[in-house]
């Protein structure tokens, strides 16, 4: 069959549609966004009424994803890392109801932390929910792992986490295709009770956890994602998870590593595997993008005696992610350099994009500002977080989605006053709204800004869950209707709105400001798509 | 044969485009490929950088080692000269000279040029004169491609195969343009390289 180009997260949504997938659920968050695209944009998903649009956040595509799965079919949820803490409820709990339909959870982890704000390493939260993880190597296996995941699942009745990393998702190469295979038909649990988490019944489901995680490493031992590569030169035995096998095969051009290596690409570990390779060789050398969690297991499954290197003892740097030159200093080879960078290089930082909206709000509420102490605005995840940079400076956190609204009223409780949120309208739907009720309910004296462009723009222009929303949401939760205003972020109408925001500062209430202008990114692409459309229709 | 292209430039400058038509006639004459891209927040007029990497054996990694680069191929200045730790001793710099100044502190424009004619391969052109030349500007990058076109150790034809299928949706007139791009671009360096 011919090889397609396929980035990693495309190989994963094709791997899903040929393996019978019946939904996939998500909020968009780089690296992982590509994959519901590519299922959004598939004739073959469409032919096949695939559910793939987008969920308001990663909670609630678990627990859809989770439901279509007790309804029998095969279900895929996607998220980038932080996004799994979003989810982390339902999904430590699907690993309790276990499941019906197959379930794959994909969670797209970002080291070196490209579009994101930190690194946390999935397979502690698979490790945690004690259920199977598959890490791909490459696109290849990326397809196949979905296959196989589906199996696995429906096998032994849990959900199956596959974990990739930025490099992967984020990658293209040639990827085979299997045969399609056919989707479940609804099919209701044989058990009713088994989604019923009664401590009573909790319990038990818990213990039958407990009971298959036997199966589940007999499952790794005999997965063809773990192999035993054996070398002669045993004075070193590798253990490379994921893309970090790639990075080992580099460094040596004919492909023959002398050392055994062991090739990790399912979890929980293979302990025979390891205690074989730990067995034989004099020294173990770790390579993991990530975290150092298999490294930290080794250690644990042999105590002490053996020698182990990786990221703890700092053959590999504990943080960041890895790539061929890292793994050739670990295994003491000479390391390569081309050219210095010239000394009169300096940074170029992502920005704002000419005639943003958000531009303008930030002069406007930065004027206001400019009589008033600093430190005081609290703000969220999106292309708005920019707005800590220069040349505005306007903006004082961000931590998490929704986090504006909520660390506003809190130091608003410690008397900062004023205290003000920014916050965009998909990040708003995405865990804001919960916040602001709290601040409804305390009367809390905070200035919201919700900038609404319509779009979730910093993931490349997804829809907005509550479009044309946001100020009938607030209304109805209960910001009093005097303190909502709809201003217009642009420069002629800079006067008013700063007058307006001096005003509502000033109210010792809630108050939202929802600046509201399309993103010129999105006008951009709906004026092009229009005009195909005019040129296709003549 | 190998070929680890470090494709470089600005959000929004077209590198995905370069990359995309290096891919499709690299495959077409059934090599190996790994193209590893930026995507999210880093799009927004910051740098840029894509690794292409092309075999007729399979590749291993995703990222080219540094030092190990074959060519760098830059649709701005100063974005070249970013990553020469990648560049191999026998690497080519094929760049842009125009550059694209949407920070302050943007280094005098001739420091830079003089740290590119200081390198030991390199081929500089000013994509957008020739561009404009052509009646597209759009098609600077393409015109970038074209100078680079002699060194990828591919046949140019199949260069000109892979515009034809990128831009298969788009007008004749536009598909015509970026072919003369890519000629303008190859016969630049191919005068430079004679001279």
């Amino acid at each position: 069959m011919q090889r397609l180009l396929f980035l990693g997260d495309e190989a994963i949504a094709q791997g899903a549609l040929d393996a019978g997938l019946s939904g996939i659920y998500a909020y968009p968050g780089t690296p992982s966004t590509e994959i519901t695209e590519f299922v959004q944009h598939s004739k073959q998903a469409k032919q096949d009424k695939i559910h793939s649009t987008w969920s308001a956040n990663e909670k609630t595509a678990m627990e859809s994803a989770l439901g279509m799965s007790y309804a029998g079919k095969r279900s895929m949820v996607c998220m980038k890392h932080v996004g799994l803490n979003v989810a982390a409820d339902p999904f430590i709990n699907s690993a309790i109801t276990g499941t019906n339909g197959g379930l794959i959870i994909v969670a797209a982890d970002d080291p070196s932390m490209h579009s994101s704000q930190n690194e946390q390493d999935s397979r502690f939260l698979g490790k945690f929910a004690m259920i199977p993880v598959l890490e791909p190597s490459n696109q290849q296996e990326a397809y196949d792992m979905v296959h196989y995941g589906f199996d696995l699942s429906e096998h032994h009745k849990v959900p199956v986490m596959l974990r990739i990393t930025t490099r992967l998702a984020h990658s293209r190469a040639g990827v085979k295709r299997k045969d399609l295979r056919k989707k479940n038909d609804l099919r209701l649990p044989d058990d009713l009770r088994q989604f019923v988490l009664l401590p009573a019944i909790a319990r038990k489901r818990y213990r039958n956890l407990l009971n298959i995680q036997d199966n589940l490493k007999e499952e790794s031992k005999n997965s063809s994602f773990n192999n035993y590569i054996d070398g002669s030169d045993k004075s070193l035995g590798i253990i490379a998870c994921g893309i970090a096998y790639n990075y080992l095969l580099e460094n040596y051009p004919d492909r023959h590593v002398p050392h055994p290596v062991l090739k990790i690409g399912q979890y929980p570990l293979p302990k025979k595997m390891i205690e074989r390779l730990c067995m034989e060789c004099a020294e173990i050398l770790v390579l993991e993008e990530g975290y150092p969690i298999v490294e930290e297991s080794v250690k644990g499954l042999l105590g002490k005696g053996l020698k182990i290197k990786g990221r703890l003892d700092g053959t590999v740097p504990r943080d960041g992610e890895l790539n061929p030159n890292i793994v050739a200093v670990s295994l003491g080879m000479k390391d390569t350099y081309g050219l210095p960078v010239p000394s009169l290089m300096v940074s170029r930082p992502p920005s704002l994009c000419s005639g943003c909206p958000h531009i303008d709000s930030f002069k406007a509420l930065n004027e206001v500002f400019e009589a008033l102490p600093k430190g005081r605005v609290f703000s969220d995840i999106g292309c708005y977080t920019l707005g800590a940079l220069k040349p505005y400076e306007a903006i004082n956190s961000c931590v998490d989605m929704g986090a504006s609204i909520t660390m506003a009223k809190g130091a608003a409780d410690a008397g900062l006053l004023p205290s003000v949120a920014v916050i965009g309208d998909s990040t708003f739907t995405h865990s804001g709204m919960t916040g602001l009720l709290d601040a409804i309910n305390d009367k809390s004296p905070i200035t919201i800004f919700i900038l609404d462009n319509g779009t979730t723009a910093m993931t490349g222009g997804q829809d907005s869950p509550a479009f044309g929303r946001i100020e009938s949401i607030c209304k109805g939760m209960g910001v009093e209707e005097e303190h909502i205003h709809v201003i217009r972020p642009l420069k002629k109408f800079h006067q008013e709105n700063v007058k307006i925001i001096s005003e509502e500062l000033n109210y010792p209430g809630v108050s939202v400001i929802i600046p509201r202008r399309e993103c010129v990114v999105a006008i951009d692409k709906r004026v092009r798509e229009k005009f195909k459309k005019t040129v296709a229709t003549g | 044969m190998k070929k680890d292209i470090i494709l470089a430039g600005v959000g929004g400058q077209g590198i995905i485009s370069i990359a995309a038509i290096i891919g499709t006639a690299a495959l077409e004459q059934g090599l190996f490929l790994k193209q590893s891209e930026v995507h999210g927040m880093s799009q927004r007029g910051g740098d840029v950088q894509s690794n292409l990497r092309i075999s007729d054996k399979e590749i291993a990694s995703d990222l080219i080692p540094y030092g190990k680069a074959d060519l760098i191929i830059s649709v701005e200045p100063l974005e070249a000269l970013r990553h020469l730790p990648f560049l191999s001793p026998d690497g080519w710099v094929i760049t842009n000279t125009k550059p694209y100044i949407n920070i302050p502190e943007y280094p005098e424009i001739e420091k830079v040029m003089n740290e590119i004619r200081s390198l030991p391969h390199y081929i500089a052109l000013d994509a957008e004169e020739i561009a404009k030349e052509i009646g597209s500007l759009k098609t600077a990058n393409i015109v970038i491609l074209g100078a680079a076109s002699p060194f990828l150790g591919m046949q140019y034809e199949r260069l000109e195969e892979a515009i034809r299928f990128i831009f298969r949706n788009k007008s004749e007139d536009v598909i015509i343009k970026n072919l003369l791009a890519l000629k303008a671009g190859k016969d630049f360096s191919k005068q430079q390289m004679e001279s």
